[in-house]
């Protein structure tokens, strides 16, 4: 069952085969090109060029502020969202913002959401955030917990896949091969180990969870709808968000789009959600590439590349997408009649 | 009126009283009967509106009643021990944040060796935390503490932890007057919290602070620490004004006018001591006590005025510093700063080793004929601990030190003093 037919039609734009706007009803653009959006996370923070992991909180908190009317408050893990947002009194939060600990945000906002009960406040949402050492490290234990008690709170996972706040080194969601501070690119298996790692989505759905979802900064349609849907549910609920960090990935700052897109189109993130443990849509491939496309713009994982490269590490890492677009049916039998019309960008 | 209940069930009624908003359990012993009984009061909808959350460890716990006070919401737990430690990161969070959560601790030791039994190292290893921490002497001021704490904590916009030891009052039964709710609702208006998270009026709570500004904000801890120093003995005279009896306080004396030697200590043990000074005094020994209620802020001025007049103070301490010695020594050596006055540490009771009064008697009569140490472990069995170094030395391979010395016992929990 595809139920992601919210956008009926799509404009795709020719070269980056974003989604267009301009087409589109008012009421069907993105919460983003609304001129009068929030600015959850306003202008003036400190993250660096090209950071997609900026980009993935204004666009989720923005989606979520529309959602609620503005009645929300998003507990932070410690992370470099947290340290480059709020070196005060420059805090670029426009919104009711509390951060505690690395490892206890979805704790806290399970806090919170008590609090608005006993408060009668049923109006106010929670939103937890963290990286993906947040998420799938630190913060599992505490996260695992606010999901098995389906406390009133959506944790979005801003997965830029390192503790890059600290100097990119491995966590949990490091993917294979790739080159770290504490996964050198030395030694005849260069880069992080393969076979090791946490699939956190499905953890999550494992939970029993009311909606989990994947997304990328690279589809703002998709991941708006995502919030939108998770903020009209209550319970516990898991939003994952790839996004490239160029700092520690080594891509360019101006190919963060890009580098998330790839990562769909690749089938090495694949872009689906769930409701109560069963996937019920995924976002379909819509120009295949191989994984070489998407690693070779990325110094971390220069090493398959360099000299005769290592055509072996990146074979296992293609059967790694290839398991993914199986898994997930990522391949659409139909995708040519979902791109009505091509936009000329 | 009093009735005849166990020291949780005493707290834990006096806690529902002070009308609590969200409550978080994790169970450690001996903590648990506490938040078993917050527990089912609130499922039985008597403390509405309160949420009772069953939470995956103690570092949520503490997490979500930090969550919860930076809402808004009164916030409770209770922990104990490994438990304490477990959460000590958000322990010290909630200090630093400056979020008015109450919280008992139920005194107990920490492992390894693992032990359930009563001592002080877990009060001792959050001493640091920023959180005012007040000991019980009896389970009525245990209970009776809550509420001051209630009130403390949220006056000040601090975390305060009630010590009471573990087993000896939590699972004691005895007489306790629990305090009455219109009473309490009169000693403790609702929480109006001095920061608090709105969507209506957004602030940034939880800020990365630099250099620039980090020493103002820990000294601005510091100061309202000490401003708990100028605010508990008001709250124990209106206290006993509301509820007719008194509790809390920064330090309590017994018998010092005329005494040349002085006994001071934390808890429950107090009692113990003053029955063996009552002992001493009937032989004609000047001997007193002071309890120290208030531990954190430290009661400088207090102990220093009420130790003034002593030859040799004791010190009796559930806790000690390894490599270093007693902890509460050390305070109250700095605020004696006399070196007229003779100090004796006693560390005693480590692990739920039961403190006789015939062994503080013993200790007393060392002291008054001049043959206490500086530094005494009550009760220690030296025959075992020379037979364990014995080991060590003869052999490399001589295995773990706690299994060794229970196996030279031969019995397990043959002996508790």
């Amino acid at each position: 069952m595809i139920i992601m037919t919210r956008q009926p039609v799509h404009f795709y734009q020719v070269g980056s085969f974003a989604v267009g706007n301009r087409l589109l009803e008012v009421s069907d653009r993105t919460v983003q090109s609304d001129p009068q959006r929030f600015d959850s996370l306003d202008s003036g923070h400190r993250a660096c060029q090209g950071c997609g992991e900026a980009l993935g909180a204004r666009y989720a908190l923005d989606a979520a502020m529309r959602a609620t009317g503005g009645q929300l408050i998003a507990v932070n893990a410690t992370g470099c969202l947290e340290v480059f947002s709020t070196p005060y009194p420059e805090t670029s939060w426009r919104i009711a913002w509390l951060h505690s600990l690395f490892g206890n945000a979805p704790a806290v906002a399970t806090g919170v959401a008590a609090a608005m009960k006993v408060k009668g406040m049923n109006d106010v949402r929670v939103v937890a955030q963290a990286g993906d050492g947040g998420t799938v490290d630190i913060g599992f234990g505490c996260l695992s917990g606010m999901f098995e008690r389906n406390d009133d709170v959506l944790f979005i996972c801003y997965d830029n896949e390192a503790y890059m706040n600290t100097g990119v080194q491995r966590s949990g969601a490091t993917p294979p091969a790739a080159r770290t501070a504490t996964t050198e690119a030395v030694g005849p298996e260069p880069g992080n180990v393969f076979g090791q790692g946490k699939d956190m989505p499905r953890l999550a759905m494992a939970h029993g969870i009311s909606y989990v979802a994947t997304a990328t900064v690279a589809d703002l349609h998709d991941l708006e709808n995502k919030v939108e849907h998770a903020m009209q549910l209550h319970g516990a609920r898991y939003l994952h968000i790839l996004v490239p960090c160029p700092l520690g990935w080594g891509s360019a700052s101006c190919d963060t789009i890009k580098v998330a897109r790839l990562a769909q189109e690749t089938g090495l993130f694949p872009v689906f959600e769930a409701e109560n443990g069963v996937v019920t849509g995924v976002s379909k491939i819509r120009h295949r590439t191989s994984v070489e496309s998407y690693l070779s713009i990325q110094k971390r994982f220069r090493h398959l590349f360099a000299g005769s490269g290592r055509p072996d590490i990146v074979a296992r890492i293609q059967a790694m997408a290839d398991q993914n677009i199986a898994l997930y049916g990522l391949l659409a039998e139909d995708a040519p009649a979902e791109i009505t019309r091509e936009v000329s960008a | 009126m009093l009735r005849q209940i166990e020291g949780s069930r005493g707290v834990a009624e006096t806690v529902a009283r002070c009308r609590p908003e969200v409550v978080c359990a994790y169970p450690i012993s001996p903590q648990t009967h506490i938040i078993e009984a917050i527990g089912e009061m609130v499922k039985a909808g008597q403390l509405s509106p309160c949420e009772f959350i069953n939470v995956e460890s103690e570092f949520a716990a503490m997490s979500v009643s930090i969550g919860a006070s930076a809402a808004g919401a009164r916030a409770y737990t209770a922990t104990a021990s490994q438990g304490l430690l477990f959460m000590m990161e958000a322990v010290y969070n909630a200090a630093g944040l400056g979020l008015p959560i109450v919280m008992t601790l139920a005194n107990r030791a920490i492992g390894a060796p693992i032990n359930i039994w009563n001592d002080h190292s877990d009060a001792m290893a959050a001493r640091d935390a920023g959180w005012i921490q007040l000991f019980a002497e009896t389970n009525q001021e245990a209970a009776d503490l809550h509420v001051l704490a209630f009130r403390l904590a949220e006056e000040l916009s601090l975390p305060v932890m009630v010590c009471m030891d573990g087993f000896i009052l939590t699972h004691a039964v005895e007489g306790i007057d629990v305090p009455d709710q219109r009473d309490v609702d009169a000693f403790l208006p609702s929480y109006e919290p001095r920061q608090v998270l709105d969507p209506a009026h957004p602030i940034s709570i939880g800020a990365m602070v630099g250099p620039e500004a980090f020493t103002e904000v820990r000294y601005l801890s510091h100061l309202r620490q000490l401003d708990a120093l100028d605010l508990i003995p008001v709250l124990a005279s209106q206290f006993a004004s509301t509820f007719g009896r008194e509790s809390g306080g920064l330090i309590h004396s017994y018998e010092t006018n005329d005494a040349t030697t002085i006994v001071v200590a934390l808890g429950s043990v107090l009692g113990t001591i003053k029955d063996a000074v009552d002992q001493r005094r009937a032989l004609g020994d000047r001997v007193g006590v002071v309890g120290i209620t208030t531990f954190r802020p430290f009661p400088f001025d207090e102990v220093r005025r009420a130790l003034a007049n002593a030859q040799r103070v004791i010190v009796i301490e559930k806790a000690f510093s390894v490599g270093y010695g007693g902890v509460l020594s050390a305070d109250v050596a700095s605020a004696t700063h006399d070196a007229t006055i003779s100090l004796h540490s006693v560390v005693a009771g480590l692990g739920g080793r039961a403190i006789t009064q015939h062994s503080l008697e013993a200790i007393l009569d060392d002291a008054v004929h001049g043959r206490l140490d500086s530094v005494t472990f009550l009760d220690l069995d030296l025959d075992i601990v020379e037979s364990e170094r014995a080991r060590i030395d003869t052999q490399r391979r001589s295995g773990p030190s706690a299994e060794n010395v229970l196996s030279d016992l031969g019995t397990v929990a043959s002996r508790i003093g």
